[in-house]
């Protein structure tokens, strides 16, 4: 056994409103150069639909994550090694820039120095990437954006598959749901295994999965290997990008910015201990409906005095035990079992996993002639379908998105039964397998969801890390590219920019007439 | 010192002089700025071709000069005769060199023409791409130069410069080359150029195009780094 720590992600997605403040404020810090216009490390998407880039899901198509062999080893379903090598040249599973979006600016300026004339001056939509005019916006980041274009187009959604999907277009029985969306910060990640460089690694103590902008050298084999599609080619810079986890923010014991200012407060931050020596074995998992239990077996147990033991020896700081007795994520996801990972057949083992949403009960509820089981609605009466969601977060097995849904409504039940009615309702519990502590638990940390107890985040162990603290005085700060350093000339010997410039594309036609 | 010295015999030490430390100092100072410089996410259309024939002509071609000027005479005559050598030379040659101009034609094409490649290319991207296709049918024409002496003696006096450039004798390289003709010195000079802009342009990820898959094949899928020291 070897122990190493990871700080997980839960997001609650029956309390998403989709407002996308995650997405802006991911932008704004991380994503608003030159660039990376069209990437958007958080995104948020209205399901069903194809979702951004278009059809990530479909790996029939993009050839993301891993697959099992006959002899049950495991690689990424681009190719082995040398099927990765070979592509070297020209990667033939590498989405171009229109299956995400063309990056669009307006011209404002124009508003400025417009003429004196009859009309009213516009800003008119020019191209981030070659600067000329667009004349029509065809797709954008969040395009389907509650239930944006027709069913038809949407329902290509691989979440469908094993669905009698038609039904779903009639307008009585039509559903939809939020799926904020970040990299997953995978214990088994494609995208590590599929470059060329070795440039792609993961943390140790966090478990975050970063790419060393140094040693990148741009083969844009991770973008094709990462199933979730949440590698992005910084086309400006020649190398590739991801989400990095707010790793400044989280060593500081900060929650990630798409966290901190998530106004539903539907995320959560906690350590999960793992055991890495089963990543290999888990991930070769030969059912892909098995791969959500065998990775719940990953998780360790941060009570257990053995695993304290182990830990310890394998050099997991005191602190990052103690945060993770206390992780909100453990809790969701192990305890309780209401958090799933998303997408769990790609076997890269993802670590940042779903409450599954409830849904409106259908009519047919209301009318009085459906199941009700006990006070509790069935599940299947549900709008979103079951199966849509188990195809969503467990490779199509039921059982477990069923069990998480009925947990969320027995919490309610229970609590109604207590407040409104002053009844200690113990046959809901009995039903869904909870006791009086754990669902008070749940309803602490589901519905009223203080800060302290979603986001439980150990500082980073710095000391450990530098030989000589004194030496580190007065040094450099976060950065890119040659440290603090920008050089002297505005023109590099080697063709890069000052970091601290922005080169906007310029209009190439001003305005036509 | 006359010019033919200078420029054979001199100007290919302060090349590779000026190749070998550029490199150094952008891999030491400026390594995030060195990269493939892909623009494959920009338009996918034609690259498949495209790219594949450039890269594989031009490796071919490349490691063909490298075994092809630097295999010393004795050596090589144990396995093939001088006019064969230079025969197989035009032929193998000729036909990566052919795989290599479509694909190079098609990729300046796109580069030009393309809005999106266009605009995201910086002027070293045009200058590399416009000097490996002037040298690129400078190399194909010597074919044609070449087919009117079979005998292999200008490989012979090309291979001898090189060589003596290797065993640090520039008098010696520069008396050797200086009788062939002028399509071969434009050639040579124009190929050590290129060596002498490499560390300021995107060719240097050439060397990590030939170093990547080493350590990629001997490691493993996934890396774990960590802080503690």
């Amino acid at each position: 056994m070897k122990i190493r720590s990871q700080v997980g992600m839960v997001l609650n997605l029956d309390k998403c409103i989709g407002c996308h403040t995650c997405s802006i404020t991911c932008k704004n810090v991380w994503t608003s150069r030159e660039g990376m216009e069209y990437a958007w490390f958080n995104n948020v998407e209205t399901k069903p639909g194809i979702g951004y880039p278009k059809e990530w899901e479909n790996q029939d198509k993009w050839n993301g994550g891993w697959v099992r062999n006959r002899d049950g080893s495991i690689n990424p379903k681009i190719g082995g090694k040398f099927r990765v090598l070979a592509n070297i040249f020209a990667n033939p599973d590498l989405p171009e820039i229109d299956d995400y979006y063309e990056p669009f600016d307006f011209d404002y300026q124009h508003l400025h120095t417009a003429p004196l004339g009859k009309h009213q001056p516009t800003a008119r939509p020019r191209s981030l990437v070659s600067g000329k005019r667009m004349e029509k916006i065809e797709w954008g980041p969040n395009w389907e954006e509650i239930l944006g274009t027709e069913f038809k187009k949407r329902s290509v959604d691989r979440n469908f598959d094993n669905i009698q999907k038609d039904i779903y277009g009639e307008f009585e029985n039509t559903f939809m749901m939020y799926l904020p969306r970040l990299c997953e910060h995978c214990l088994n990640p494609t995208c590590a295994a599929a470059c060329p460089s070795g440039a792609i690694y993961k943390r140790e103590e966090d478990g975050i999965v970063l790419i060393d902008q140094e040693k990148c050298r741009g083969w844009r084999m991770c973008v094709s290997g990462c199933p979730y599609k949440k590698i992005y080619f910084n086309w400006k810079s020649g190398k590739s990008e991801k989400c990095i986890f707010c790793y400044p923010r989280i060593e500081a014991g900060q929650p990630t910015i798409c966290s901190e200012t998530c106004v539903g407060r539907i995320r959560y931050l906690g350590v999960l201990l793992y055991d890495a020596d089963r990543i290999h074995e888990v991930a070769s998992t030969e059912s892909e409906q098995d791969l959500y239990k065998k990775q719940l077996e990953i998780f360790l147990d941060p009570h257990d005095p053995a695993v304290i033991a182990q830990a310890r020896k394998d050099g997991v700081p005191d602190s990052v035990i103690e945060a993770a007795q206390q992780s909100p994520v453990y809790k969701l996801a192990v305890d309780w079992q209401l958090a799933l990972p998303l997408h769990p057949e790609y076997r890269t083992l993802p670590m940042v996993w779903y409450v599954p949403p409830l849904s409106p009960i259908q009519s047919a509820v209301d009318a009085g002639h459906v199941g009700m089981n006990g006070i509790i609605p069935d599940v299947d009466s549900l709008r979103i379908p079951v199966k849509y969601l188990a195809n969503l977060l467990t490779a199509g097995d039921e059982a477990p998105v069923l069990l998480a849904l009925k947990r969320l409504l027995a919490m309610r039940a229970y609590k109604r039964a207590q407040i409104v009615e002053g009844f200690d309702d113990q046959q809901i519990l009995e039903e869904v397998g909870l006791t009086t502590l754990q669902v008070e638990d749940m309803y602490r940390y589901l519905a009223i969801a203080n800060y302290e107890d979603r986001y439980v985040i150990p500082t980073a162990h710095r000391e450990e890390a530098m030989s000589e603290a004194f030496a580190e005085r007065g040094g450099c700060g976060f950065s890119f590219g040659n440290g603090c350093s920008t050089g002297e000339s505005d023109i590099n010997l080697f063709g890069t920019k000052k970091t601290t410039r922005r080169d906007v594309i310029q209009t190439v036609q001003m305005w036509e007439e | 010192m006359d010019i033919n010295t200078i420029l054979f015999g001199v100007y290919p030490y302060l090349a590779l002089l000026v190749c070998v430390v550029g490199c150094w100092a952008r891999y030491d100072r400026e390594q995030y700025s060195w990269k493939a410089g892909s623009s494959q996410i920009l338009r996918t259309r034609g690259m498949r071709l495209a790219s594949n024939a450039f890269h594989v002509g031009i490796l071919f071609v490349l490691a063909g000069h490298l075994v092809g000027l630097l295999t010393p005479e004795f050596i090589y005559h144990h396995v093939i005769s001088t006019p064969n050598k230079q025969l197989l030379a035009m032929v193998s040659g000729g036909l990566f060199g052919a795989l290599c101009f479509i694909g190079l034609t098609m990729l300046i094409v796109r580069r030009f023409t393309d809005p999106r490649v266009r605009a995201s290319s910086s002027f070293s991207d045009l200058l590399v791409l416009v000097l490996l296709y002037i040298q690129l049918i400078l190399g194909l024409s010597t074919i044609y130069a070449s087919s009117q002496h079979l005998d292999g003696s200008v490989m012979v006096m090309l291979a001898n410069w090189a060589q003596s450039l290797v065993l640090l004798q520039p008098m010696e390289a520069a008396a050797s080359i200086a009788p062939v003709s002028l399509v071969y010195k434009v050639h040579v000079f124009l190929g050590m150029t290129l060596f002498l802009i490499f560390p300021f342009t995107r060719l240097v990820h050439i060397i990590s195009g030939l170093a990547a898959p080493v350590k990629y094949l001997l490691r493993n899928y996934q890396i774990v780094r960590r802080k503690r020291a």
